[in-house]
């Protein structure tokens, strides 16, 4: 028997699987096709003070070994995510959600957590300071270390919960941004966001996505995110979500060793929606193959 | 939707870029004539929508164009392939009160679905007129199949090489007792056969690309009356009063 379950910040989880924001709606799609009661949690989709649309079509192209998306935080707002999609989700799935929460201003980031702070379904809240598709007044706050402690300050100072700030990888130093999260009081850290990426369509000899550009995800970054989720381990003492690229049980144990507590799993729910389910059922084998009894013990087993 | 293996049983092509293909396989998922599937090949990251063309018990006709390499390796596939499947997506075409003189309007490989949508309109005794429109004879396809199921059809082709030299808009206006429309085809002629107001109903069906093909993903979203709705999920069919362009 091996046994799965996973703590992050104080949380527990029943197992390390977490499907990602943006790749998992609020479950009601996947819920057709297994008991989301399987999952560790669940991360829905990023939410910001006001509804949005999004960036126009074409928002979706493909490349080798993945995908990129220019979706640009599509979502009812918060008001309408927590009055109509939380109340859905509690009849889906049980255990607490981790909801993704983006924002304009630092303001907007730290009123959304006063408004989550009231909702006993959500056990953490993930702060997205990373969308690579949404342009801030050319502000990214993912982008610089002073920016990220602001943002992180600000959220701690707005709720109880505990707040993981979600990292971009378009960045020169991903560490640096991490130790600045950890300085501010972040609990714990999720990453990576999708990699800036682009594609030209040949017939029209113009930018395939509307946006120009959108965020690279699927097994294409997966050893960047890995790379990433290393350096962040040897640099903080935060617990951290590895994300990008996850597709199998095996990369799953590859992300915990170099430093993950749990995981996030995106673009592969999409290709696949039976993903996670099939994920979750051969862990325990694999946790067997390596010598473990608890999958937590895998956790940063990379670092000499 | 339901994921199961659908496997090739032949495949066939029916003009230079277009091909018909028959799978085997669990159906149950597919409700209505306008639904698509979504195709995983070997090697692709993303799977492939397709419109479903017709189905029975156990097979699954699909027209595709080769639009791409993904597209290309999927026609070329050989008989006995089996295909990792999303079956029963999307809306589909609402036959509840089918009007009586419906016309069926289709661009291109949006003529695909319609076939579905005519045989299941002739199953409760309803004569459709089908007005296909294509670039030039050449590029037209199915249209003994069409006539078979019992179809007032007209054609249209921008270079006159085969029935009436013009646009599906030219065929509409022929037929002016018509008045409830079932559109399927390239977004600027959904946009000028939406804009006649002789079509007092009618629901058309959108394109999008799009990576899940379920609803989770919203990349296909696009804006309508009653706010964004996903093409893959909403969709792909919307009624004409739904449209925003």
């Amino acid at each position: 028997m091996v046994n799965l379950g996973v703590t992050l910040a104080g949380v527990a989880l029943k197992n390390p699987v977490i499907p990602a924001s943006g790749a998992f709606g609020y479950g009601r799609e996947f819920a057709e096709v297994y008991d989301l009661d399987i999952l560790g949690s669940f991360s829905f989709k990023g939410t910001t003070a006001q509804a949005r649309f999004g960036n126009p079509q074409p928002r979706i192209a493909e490349t080798a070994c993945g995908m990129l998306n220019a979706v640009g935080l599509q979502n009812p707002g918060i008001d309408a995510v927590i009055a109509e999609e939380l109340p859905n989700i509690a009849k889906l799935f049980h255990g607490p959600v981790i909801a993704n929460i983006g924002g304009n201003t630092v303001e907007e980031y730290a009123e959304n957590c006063r408004k989550l702070d009231a909702c006993p379904q959500v056990g953490i809240i993930e702060v997205n300071i990373s969308c690579p598709n949404v342009h801030c007044g050319g502000k990214n706050f993912g982008s610089d270390s002073k920016s990220a402690a602001e943002v992180t300050a600000a959220v701690k100072a707005a709720t109880k919960k505990p707040v993981f700030l979600k990292l971009s990888p378009n960045v020169t130093d991903i560490a640096e941004i991490a130790k600045a999260c950890a300085d501010a009081g972040a609990d714990g850290l999720c990453l990576i966001n999708t990699l800036l990426g682009m594609r030209i369509d040949l017939k029209t000899k113009r930018p395939l996505l509307a946006n120009r550009t959108g965020g690279l995800s699927g097994p294409a970054v997966f050893p960047v995110a890995l790379r990433m989720v290393w350096d962040v381990y040897e640099a903080v003492k935060l617990p951290i979500i590895g994300c990008g690229g996850i597709s199998s049980a095996e990369d799953v144990c590859e992300m915990m060793l170099a430093g993950a507590s749990a995981v996030e799993i995106g673009a592969a729910n999409l290709k696949n929606p039976a993903a996670c389910k099939t994920i979750i059922e051969k862990l325990p084998a694999v946790c067997e193959r390596l010598g473990v009894t608890e999958i937590s013990q895998l956790t940063g087993g990379a670092h000499a | 939707m339901k994921q199961s293996l659908f496997t090739l049983e032949h495949a066939r092509q029916l003009t230079a870029d277009t091909y018909e293909l028959v799978l085997s396989g669990d159906v149950s998922a597919i409700t209505a004539p306008g639904q698509f599937v979504n195709v995983e090949l070997p090697g692709r990251f993303l799977r492939r929508p397709i419109s479903i063309a017709n189905w029975t018990e156990d097979a699954l006709l699909l027209i595709v164009r080769v639009v791409g390499e993904g597209t290309r390796e999927l026609v070329r596939s050989v008989p006995g392939t089996e295909l990792d499947t999303l079956s029963g997506l999307g809306s589909g075409f609402d036959l509840t009160d089918c009007p009586e003189n419906p016309i069926l309007i289709g661009g291109g490989v949006g003529a695909a679905p319609l076939f579905g949508l005519a045989g299941r309109m002739r199953e409760v005794g309803v004569t459709p007129t089908v007005a296909l429109g294509f670039r030039t004879a050449a590029d037209a396809f199915y249209l003994e199949e069409f006539a078979r199921l019992g179809c007032h059809l007209f054609i249209a082709t921008e270079d006159g090489s085969l029935g009436t030299k013009g646009f599906v808009t030219d065929l509409v206006k022929a037929s002016p007792a018509c008045t409830a429309a079932f559109v399927c085809g390239p977004t600027p002629m959904l946009k000028a056969v939406h804009a006649l107001p002789q079509l007092k109903s009618g629901q058309y069906s959108f394109e999008a690309r799009m990576a899940c093909g379920f609803g989770a993903c919203v990349g296909c979203t696009i804006q309508t009356t009653g706010g964004p709705r996903r093409v893959c999920k909403d969709g792909p069919v919307f009624q004409k009063e739904e449209i925003v362009w």
